[in-house]
Formats: C-alpha cells, sequence, structure tokens
C-alpha cells in the first residue's frame, strides 16, 4: 500500500469546445486523509473526482491513484458520483446483491445493510421509487459495502436531510477511523465538512488554490488589522486586503513576524477560503507534503 | 458511557470541546478512575468529527495525566479531578446564590456575567499568590 492515495502532476482536462475544466491541477493527497474539495460551482471538482475514479481520461498531465493508473485502481476505490446512478427498476435488495457479485471478496454485507437499514427503507421498494435522499443513502451503502481504500464521493450530503446527513457522515468517520480509509468528499459548502475533514483541496478555475492539512493552511494565514498602508505588509504575501474604517483589514500568508501596530488573528476556515475566492490573482499554496514530487519548489509558497 | 457534544458554532477548537467535556465529566464524578472513554471509532460515529481530532485530544489529555492510553484496550481515566461532585455544599452554596440574584430581579445573562467576572478576578488572582489560594480552597470546602 502506498502513502499517496492521489497524486496529480499538471492535470488537464478539456471539453473540447466548451473550455477546460482543469488547467494545471497539481497536488498529492497523503493516504488516511478525510479531505474536502471545496469551490464554487463549476470550479472543475466533479471533474477532478470523475478522473480520479477513471471515468475519464485527461487530456494533459498525469494521475496516479492508489500508486498506480486510475483504471488499475478502481478495484480499490468506490465513487459516487452527483446524480447518483443507480438502476431504477432494481430493488433495493437486489442493488446491494450486485454490489456483493461485483465486489467479491471485500464486500461488507453487514455494513450496506445497516445503511440502508437506518435509513428506515424498506429493502424490497424499488430505486425508482425512492427519494433523492434515500437514492443517496443507497448509493453510499453500495460505496461503503465496497470496503474501498479511497472512497470519492460528489457532493454526498446535498440532498439528505441534517439527521440522516450527521448519521451518514458518522458512519463513513467511523469506517475511516477503524480502517484507515482515504475519503475525498465535494462540496460547496464549507460548513458541513469543517469538522469532519482534515485536509482541504480548494479548486476554482480549474486550478488548485490551496492544498493540504486544514490546521497547516489555517496556521499558515493570519487576519491582519490595523492603521498602517499597506505597503508595511510587502515582506508577506497578501491574500487579500479591504479598508476598514481609517485602516485596513487584509488576509495574508505571514513570512516572519509582522511588525507592530497590527492586531494579528487567526483566520477561520470559511474566512480563508473566502479571501482566495475573492481573489482569484492570489498564488496557490500547498503545504510542503502535499505538493507533488518534485515540484515542491515551484509550488510550495 | 461519556457522550460529547460538539458545538460547532463555539468557537473553541473542537478537540478542546472534547479535553474540556472530559475535564468536567471528570470534576462531576461522571467519570472516575479505571472508567473507559469512547473509543474514537464510537466518539466519531456519534458526532460525525474527524477521528484525528478526536485522538488529539485524547493526547492532550493524556498529557495532562489524567488518562493512559493502554495498548489494543482503550483509553481508561487514571484520576479524577477537582471535588466538587453534584451534590457538594459548595454547589449548594451557589445554587443558593443563583437563586438569591433571580430574586433579585437578575436576567439569566446578567448572572453569568457577574460570575464569569468574579471567575476571572478570583483566578487571575489566585494565579499571582498561589499560596492564597490554596488557603481559600480550604475555606471554600468548608461547609460553614
Amino acid at each position: 500500500m502506498t502513502d499517496t492515495a492521489i497524486e496529480a502532476a499538471a492535470l488537464a482536462m478539456s471539453y473540447g469546445r466548451r473550455g477546460h475544466a482543469l488547467r494545471d491541477c497539481s497536488f498529492r493527497l497523503p493516504a488516511g486523509r478525510i479531505c474536502a474539495v471545496v469551490g464554487p460551482n463549476g470550479a472543475g471538482k466533479s471533474t477532478l473526482l470523475a478522473l480520479a475514479a477513471g471515468l475519464l481520461k485527461p487530456t494533459g498531465g498525469a494521475l496516479t491513484v492508489l500508486g498506480t493508473d486510475p483504471a488499475t485502481a478502481r478495484e480499490h476505490v468506490a465513487y459516487v458520483a452527483q446524480d447518483k446512478p443507480l438502476y431504477p427498476q432494481l430493488s433495493i435488495a437486489d442493488t446491494l446483491r450486485l454490489g456483493a457479485e461485483l465486489n467479491p471478496g471485500r464486500w461488507d454485507t453487514g455494513l450496506a445493510e445497516r445503511v440502508v437499514r437506518e435509513g428506515d427503507l424498506d429493502p424490497n421498494l424499488r430505486v425508482r421509487t425512492l427519494s433523492g435522499g434515500q437514492r443517496t443513502r443507497v448509493a453510499l451503502a453500495l460505496a461503503l459495502g465496497k470496503r474501498a481504500e479511497l472512497l470519492l464521493l460528489d457532493e454526498p450530503m446535498a440532498d439528505l436531510d441534517p439527521l440522516a446527513r450527521h448519521q451518514l457522515m458518522g458512519t463513513l468517520m467511523a469506517e475511516a477511523a477503524e480502517h484507515g480509509t482515504t475519503v475525498v468528499m465535494s462540496s460547496h459548502i464549507v460548513g458541513e465538512l469543517a469538522e469532519s475533514c482534515d485536509h482541504l483541496l480548494l479548486v476554482s478555475g480549474g486550478r488548485v488554490r490551496l492544498g493540504g492539512g486544514i490546521d497547516d493552511l489555517v496556521s499558515a494565514h493570519a487576519l491582519v488589522t490595523g492603521r498602517r498602508p499597506v505597503e508595511d505588509l510587502a515582506p508577506h504575501t497578501v491574500v487579500e486586503s479591504r479598508a476598514t474604517g481609517r485602516g485596513l483589514a487584509a488576509l495574508i500568508r505571514p513570512d516572519g513576524p509582522v511588525g507592530e501596530g497590527w492586531d494579528v488573528e487567526e483566520p477561520s476556515l470559511e474566512e480563508l477560503l473566502l479571501a482566495h475566492l475573492r481573489s482569484p490573482e492570489s498564488p496557490a499554496l500547498l503545504t510542503p507534503s502535499t505538493a507533488p514530487a518534485g515540484r515542491e519548489r515551484e509550488v510550495t509558497a | 458511557m461519556v457522550e460529547f457534544r460538539i458545538d460547532r458554532r463555539s468557537g473553541v477548537a473542537t478537540y478542546l470541546q472534547i479535553v474540556q467535556q472530559t475535564q468536567q465529566a471528570l470534576r462531576l464524578g461522571l467519570l472516575e478512575p479505571g472508567d473507559k472513554l469512547p473509543t474514537a471509532r464510537e466518539v466519531v460515529e456519534a458526532t460525525a468529527i474527524n477521528p484525528n481530532t478526536v485522538l488529539k485530544a485524547y493526547r492532550e489529555l493524556e498529557r495532562e495525566g489524567l488518562v493512559e492510553a493502554r495498548r489494543g484496550l482503550g483509553t481508561f481515566v487514571r484520576k479524577s479531578l477537582g471535588s466538587a461532585p453534584t451534590d457538594s455544599p459548595l454547589r449548594g452554596e451557589l445554587s443558593q446564590w443563583a437563586a438569591r440574584a433571580r430574586a433579585a430581579g437578575l436576567e439569566r445573562d446578567d448572572v453569568a456575567a457577574l460570575f464569569s467576572a468574579v471567575l476571572e478576578e478570583q483566578f487571575t488572582q489566585s494565579e499571582l499568590t498561589h499560596s492564597e489560594k490554596s488557603e481559600q480552597h480550604v475555606t471554600e470546602g468548608d461547609p460553614a
């Protein structure tokens, strides 16, 4: 088993005339992390997950999944697409039986059935009669039953009610705690993932803007407020700055101590993400352990 | 088994909430030496937080000497904290005081603010003069 779940180098994906979904996308995701892929609509999150699942072929760059190419890794990867595709004519029980047939030797019947049962779903119901949230539950039961090393979940929580969301996220975390599963979840809502994830990829404009452990990324930034000119912040990387009262508030990546006259605070994860989304020109930051091999110099700040 | 409540809006780091709630459970006697803390799996299943957050909290409790990890068995309480069980004289006095404050027309928030102000005052002072603190403990503990 490799210590890298996903590694992308200059990964690009173009859908012909519709333009680039991803371009020059580089990062490394260490194994065993719970990673949030966040970014605005159309940022390239779904494309990135579909590439890692081996369902799309990149038009440029390189991508390794669990130390091999995505197609070879598929046996050890479970992927739940955003629209939760299932066979509408099958019953829930048949859907799970299909999961068992397709994953001989690794299928966990008990877990898959428990996930369905916790949603009070009758296994004899046909998939086409289920609501969106119920389909999500069945799709997650399939993904969890596979006992994959890497779970790729595209907007997994979007159409779940708060109770189901909490319960399924708890089940996911419990599986990760016990088996060291790497989980990658996309979302455009930061709040729902902040407590569950320890790793972050911020994707926007087809690029990875921030990548690394959430604690490391947050502590690499500071919110400073003061009645000083912006030139005062010159030694640091200023991600975003704006006037506040007679002074200035800025989100910076400090390079050395911040001078006197500034009130320094640690930003929240949400503040960090919003500042980067509002400033598309700010340089990317990948923490050292998450830069792809051989590119650390270029991409780390 | 002790349960952790994670308040996402509290502004307190999640691992610290677990540390503080364990300390509180020790103070209230809800946990005693030899008791087992829930496993990381049990905590994350109930709270949906990240497994590493639980491990970080348990490491901190271990560093404080309050719990110990026994390989393959789990994490166990090593010692209790403070001496204010739920039925202690101190609690009784505080309860009477709160009732008087309420009777005097104070709102819940006023009482909370007053209490934290006094707490702040007492504990900043007592850090400066440590001996005074131990003296206070003796007198406070007296049910007179």
